[in-house]
């Protein structure tokens, strides 16, 4: 292979090189234009040096099967790459704000901490369903679009779970970048989306306090102290960051996956209703954990782990479904409403992962649209939510897995279709009334909601009205 | 270019059939058939004939040692499947039969190689099922592709950077990058016979545009093809093992 100097104004197949970006670790990068795609694109050009780490001759590969099959806007889109003797990829250029360059405005508030937090989770849900784990998430892979959304670049370390995982049979033990690695990565294990959550848990806690949680270990012993250390809560830097961002980010940085969020979508739902937090002990925690309690985790790091499994992607976003259960509260729908507990009851009982946001409109109308306290003075928003509560009472699901939600909208299906869209909803159980010549007339919620929605919807009726 | 690369059909018509109309719904530049046309099954003459339509279309086709067997050539072979080529031989007509004697162990195509078992010694037709077997078949070759069948089980092999080999259990429908940094060896699984336990019909797409390999599963008349083995006389076995899988 022949090194090429690469100058301003070269072509690279018809891809004529105009400016060269900032070089990340493995290759050069390149802002290039094409005469015939419109796309702001950049050039990546590997560096092919003799000696150079064959990481990043393997990353470049990976980089090259996975980014074609990533669609939607929270990653490059793939343009074209070259052959085995003039190896580049061709990708977006995503223009917005790299995560790394607003790292000396750290410590950020809480709402910011939690919107950027919440567009990454939205946008690592995505990559998730796609079968992708990226497995390098940190600030200097995340471009914060102007529009707020999350974009993850650099996919050279990621794993996609139906192609060849190119990495794992080359290295064998940790790969990742230090301050973000998951404990399960630093064992080998490359197909846990949970790890992606993990190092988002480091990001957050680095934009909310300042801090690297376990700084900057530079070797792959130094690593493996994850395994058994906790970090310092948050709060201890920051008293007045709240309890529940420190509750969130300590679940993300759970030693065991299985503590952390299920999925993205579930951080994501977390972030973006604090107010639904809830709280434990690792909320009010002001310490890192004892002695004791370290050396049982360290002892326990010494077993053998394990040979990873092959695990799907897949299968762990479908462990851990949204549920979000529409209901009819008042007088006059005790009977669907508790027809809808039977059919969320049986929802829950098949899918024990699941989370249940349970959801009743408000609806206001244009006269009165802010929400008026009725004539006993009792807040309508407050006994809504006391009422959804108790009709949720007999569920079966862990009261950390519900949440309950009173929206105010002039058109409740609007309502319900933009919070499932907002939360990543799974599966909408909505209840329709019987019909009649008006509601024909007028078109009915569940109707609009089974039309319009992003997920599955399960539309319960009673005996009665069938 | 679209290539559909078919192998192992051991005269089952159905399953032929099926993924003949699968693959017609694609722009296919160019048919491959890895051999095995006969045996085990009880539609002998269909598959050959077919097989000889594609052929004078410009299809590669190659010779698998159920072929050789049914044209004369001793092969090791077991009781089950000796039976089965005694008795296709008694069906097959001189021309079928000519058409079969004049295929090739191999078909070079630039960087790809076509081969019905291991390309390290084509006409002993070693089975290609573990990172061992693999690595024999691509030391054999400096081909940067090599699509062989003969095992009945998808798989996908290939040769990494520091010259280890890792194999690969393929997803049905998933495009898989071949990307062109390293050597790979492509499995195809089975027509007529599948036995990785999915008794669909398996063929492959590859793409050379973008460079991806297909492996495509299609559901065909099961109960049809084993009803003519069970009618013709062959073993019950052959029958059965077809809704099996295995």
């Amino acid at each position: 292979m022949t090194l090429r100097r690469l100058e301003p104004g070269h072509a690279i197949d018809g891809f004529r090189l105009d400016a060269p970006l900032n070089p990340g670790g493995m290759a050069s990068l390149w802002r290039v234009t094409h005469p015939d795609i419109a796309l702001p694109m950049v050039m990546k050009i590997p560096f092919m040096r003799p000696g150079e780490n064959p990481l990043a001759i393997i990353g470049f590969e990976v980089e090259g099967m996975i980014l074609p099959k990533l669609e939607g806007e929270h990653a490059p889109r793939f343009v074209k790459s070259g052959d085995f003797s003039n190896p580049y990829i061709v990708m977006e250029y995503i223009a917005g704000r790299s995560l790394k360059d607003r790292l000396g405005e750290t410590p950020l508030p809480a709402e910011e901490v939690a919107a950027i937090g919440t567009a990454i989770a939205v946008a690592l849900h995505d990559l998730h369903a796609q079968h992708v784990v990226h497995l390098d998430v940190k600030p200097s892979n995340v471009i914060m679009r102007d529009n707020g959304e999350a974009a993850l670049i650099d996919y050279g370390l990621a794993r996609h779970d139906q192609l060849p995982d190119l990495l794992a049979e080359e290295v064998s033990g940790a790969i990742g970048t230090g301050a973000y690695i998951s404990p399960e990565q630093v064992q080998g294990e490359r197909g846990d989306p949970r790890s992606d959550l993990f190092a988002l848990g480091v990001v957050l806690y680095f934009l909310a306090t300042g801090e690297r949680p376990f700084g900057e270990p530079g070797n792959a012993r130094e690593w493996r102290r994850r395994l058994w250390r906790d970090p310092v809560p948050p709060r201890a830097w920051k008293s007045d960051l709240p309890p529940w961002l420190q509750e969130v980010i300590l679940r993300c940085l759970e030693i065991d996956a299985d503590a952390r969020p299920a999925t993205a979508a579930e951080l994501a739902f977390a972030l973006r209703n604090s107010e639904c937090v809830l709280l434990t002990e690792r909320s009010r925690r002001t310490r890192r954990d004892g002695v004791l309690t370290v050396a049982a985790r360290w002892l326990r790091a010494r077993k053998p782990v394990l040979p990873p499994q092959r695990r799907s992607i897949a299968a762990q976003l479908a462990r851990a479904p949204i549920i979000l259960a529409a209901i009819d509260l008042g007088a006059g729908h005790e009977g669907l409403s508790e027809a809808i507990a039977v059919a969320v009851s049986r929802l829950l009982a098949t899918e024990p992962g699941a989370r249940l946001a349970c959801v009743n409109v408000l609806k206001v109308s244009l006269l009165t649209i802010d929400p008026v306290a009725d004539a006993q003075g009792r807040n309508i928003h407050l006994q809504r939510l006391v009422e959804l509560k108790h009709w949720a009472r007999a569920l079966p699901v862990a009261a950390e897995r519900v949440t309950y939600h009173v929206l105010e909208a002039l058109d409740p299906a609007d309502a319900l279709i933009g919070f499932a869209r907002a939360n990543r909803a799974d599966h909408i159980v909505i209840g329709a009334r019987a019909s009649s010549a008006l509601r024909r007339y007028l078109g009915s919620v569940s109707a609009q909601v089974v039309a319009e929605a992003p997920c599955t919807v399960t539309v319960v009726r009673t005996a009665g009205s069938r | 270019m679209l290539i559909a690369i078919f192998t192992d059909i051991h005269s089952n018509r159905e399953a032929l059939e099926a993924c003949l109309a699968h693959a017609a719904h694609r722009p296919i530049g160019r048919y491959v058939f890895l051999g095995d046309y006969v045996g085990y099954g009880a539609d002998p003459e269909f598959v050959v004939d077919t097989v000889q339509e594609y052929a004078a279309r410009g299809a590669v086709t190659l010779l698998g040692n159920h072929d050789s067997a049914a044209i004369g050539t001793p092969e090791r072979m077991n009781d089950v499947a000796a039976r089965a080529i005694e008795w296709t031989h008694r069906q097959l007509g001189p021309a079928q039969l000519a058409f079969l004697a004049s295929r090739p162990l191999t078909v070079r195509d630039g960087g790809q190689l076509y081969v019905h078992a291991s390309a390290a010694d084509p006409a002993a037709c070693d089975y290609v099922l573990d990172e061992r077997s693999a690595g024999r078949s691509l030391q054999a070759t400096d081909a940067a592709l090599t699509f062989c069948g003969h095992t009945h089980v998808p798989a996908l092999f290939h040769l990494t950077v520091t010259g280890k080999i890792a194999g690969f259990d393929p997803d049905a429908g998933v495009a898989l990058p071949l990307t062109p940094q390293r050597r790979w060896l492509a499995v195809i699984g089975a027509v007529g016979q599948p036995r990785d336990r999915n008794p669909a019909a398996c063929y492959a797409l590859y793409d050379g545009g973008p460079r991806t390999l297909t492996y495509v599963r299609v559901p065909y008349d099961i109960e049809s093809a084993a009803r003519k083995i069970r009618d013709a006389g062959l073993p019950q076995f052959l029958a059965a093992r077809l809704a099996w899988g295995r």
